[in-house]
């Protein structure tokens, strides 16, 4: 298997059920790209750095997800509508395990 | 009123490479930015990454780049408005352009190149009630003039390198600066964050982490904030103060180009790839800025557009010229500043 189901709440409050892959090296911000989930120039913006927060999202699914590095940690603390749950979604780096993962995009800022 | 060949919008790596291919065609160039400094993202957000992808370079970082691209430049002495947005452009009745910026700065040029990125870098403001109410009457994004402060009770809220680098800063104006930041780990330069520990100790520095700014108050100007200490037991602290600044970063926005009446398309500006050109003749976007079938977002790509626009803008200027691209391995390079930088000549000598 080498794609995956994630369920993708973007920022007017629509659900996107989408097939990501796993083998192409791809991270959670980057599929929100590639389906355009979010308008361009919005999402991503330091192109996946951990450096802006654009990517920002909320992890709505109970999955075991790796830990935040300081890099992602630190830009959360700057970060706002921060919750428990927030993560960047250019730090979630695609795998099997992340099957059936439910985020929510959180807003522009 | 500042006049050029080519006006360039943006000062990152692709507005610094147009100014190097112009000077070829003997063409001046001058750059507006937001930032008060040179290099666009790259020194703004990562002047400390390495690039792997730039021909020739191995590995850069960031900030290295954009000083080599400012030494290639300089003997075709650009022109730089630093610290100031591109607001208005107007087209003018012999087909030059007048840009005005938003500190009233006016350029004048036959050919307007737009480099800007992802648009001008704005603060990010924090998400409080009453916020605009206070801006410049107690709050501040950008610290422009340090005296200001002169006397009065500062509070810094952020945790990175501007809030460190204007605590330890203010605290030698101000008659009290508190820190506030969200956790306890700051992001900084080393000595920035020993610095700040020390001033702490002595009391120079009232540091409250983990903790936010929740509320502001205060009648026609800014008296008070509440701020939240997140320790176990929540605690909320009303602080008296004259000035908040909220030193959370910066974000790019398209802003004001976007009203410049040209084509566009996913906050970016449509061009075609014959020039880079937009639907506006004589207005150029190149770079990150730009969008057409198939574009990457790559600093490459930037270089790739800067060369094409830049022989564009040359017949656009002189249309009656002929010209043909010369190689800088023969015409060497022959800065505005009379320099002269070319290939030594080879040697000529009989061996006996």
């Amino acid at each position: 298997m080498t794609d995956i189901k994630i369920r993708i709440t973007d920022r007017e409050g629509v659900v996107h059920e989408i097939d990501a892959p796993t083998d192409m090296n791809m991270n959670l911000m980057e599929v929100v790209r590639s389906y355009e989930l979010a308008p361009e120039g919005t999402i991503g913006i330091c192109g996946g750095m951990a450096m802006c927060a654009s990517c920002q999202c909320y992890v709505k699914s109970d999955h075991e997800l790796p830990e935040k590095s300081d890099d992602e940690e630190a830009m959360l603390a700057e970060a706002f509508n921060v919750a428990e749950n927030s993560r960047l979604g250019c730090q979630i780096h695609l795998t099997e395990d992340l099957d059936g993962l439910e985020v929510e995009l959180a807003p522009e800022s | 009123m500042i006049t050029t060949d080519i006006l360039i919008i943006g000062a990152g790596p692709t507005g610094l490479f147009a100014v190097f291919e112009a000077g070829l065609l003997q063409l001046k160039c001058h750059l507006i930015d937001a930032l008060p400094q040179a290099g666009g993202q790259c020194s703004e957000i990562y002047p400390k990454k390495p690039i792997y992808d730039i021909p020739g370079f191995p590995e850069v970082l960031a900030g290295d780049l954009v000083d080599n691209l400012m030494e290639q430049i300089k003997s075709f002495s650009p022109g730089f408005t630093l610290g100031e947005r591109a607001q208005t452009i107007e087209k003018q009745e012999n087909g030059s352009f007048i840009v005005t910026t938003n500190k009233g700065t006016k350029h004048q040029a036959p050919v307007v190149a737009i480099a800007g990125g992802l648009g001008s870098f704005e603060p990010r403001k924090p998400l409080l009630e009453n916020l605009k109410k206070y801006e410049d009457n107690g709050i501040a994004y950008i610290i422009k003039d340090p005296e200001v402060y002169r006397d009065t009770k500062v509070l810094i809220a952020g945790g990175g390198d501007s809030a460190l680098d204007w605590s330890i800063f203010l605290s030698d104006v101000a008659s009290e600066v508190t820190l506030v930041h969200r956790r306890k780990e700051f992001r900084g330069a080393l000595d920035s964050v020993e610095k700040v520990q020390s001033l702490k100790n002595q009391g120079k520095i009232r540091l409250i982490t983990p903790g936010e700014v929740t509320a502001l108050e205060g009648d026609k100007k800014l008296e008070a904030v509440t701020v939240r200490k997140n320790t176990t037991a929540v605690e909320d602290m009303r602080i008296q103060v004259d000035h908040f600044i909220p030193l959370f970063g910066l974000s790019p926005k398209l802003g004001p180009i976007a009203d410049w009446e040209l084509e566009i398309e996913k906050n970016a500006i449509k061009v075609n790839t014959f020039d880079y050109q937009t639907n506006v003749p004589g207005i150029y976007a190149i770079g990150d800025v730009n969008t057409y079938p198939g574009k990457l977002k790559l600093i490459l790509c930037g270089f790739h557009e800067a060369t094409l626009m830049c022989q564009s803008a040359y017949q656009r200027i002189h249309p009656d010229k002929k010209y043909v691209m010369k190689y800088t391995t023969v015409g060497g390079v022959i800065g505005f500043d009379g320099s002269k930088k070319e290939a030594p000549k080879a040697v000529v000598k009989a061996i006996d």
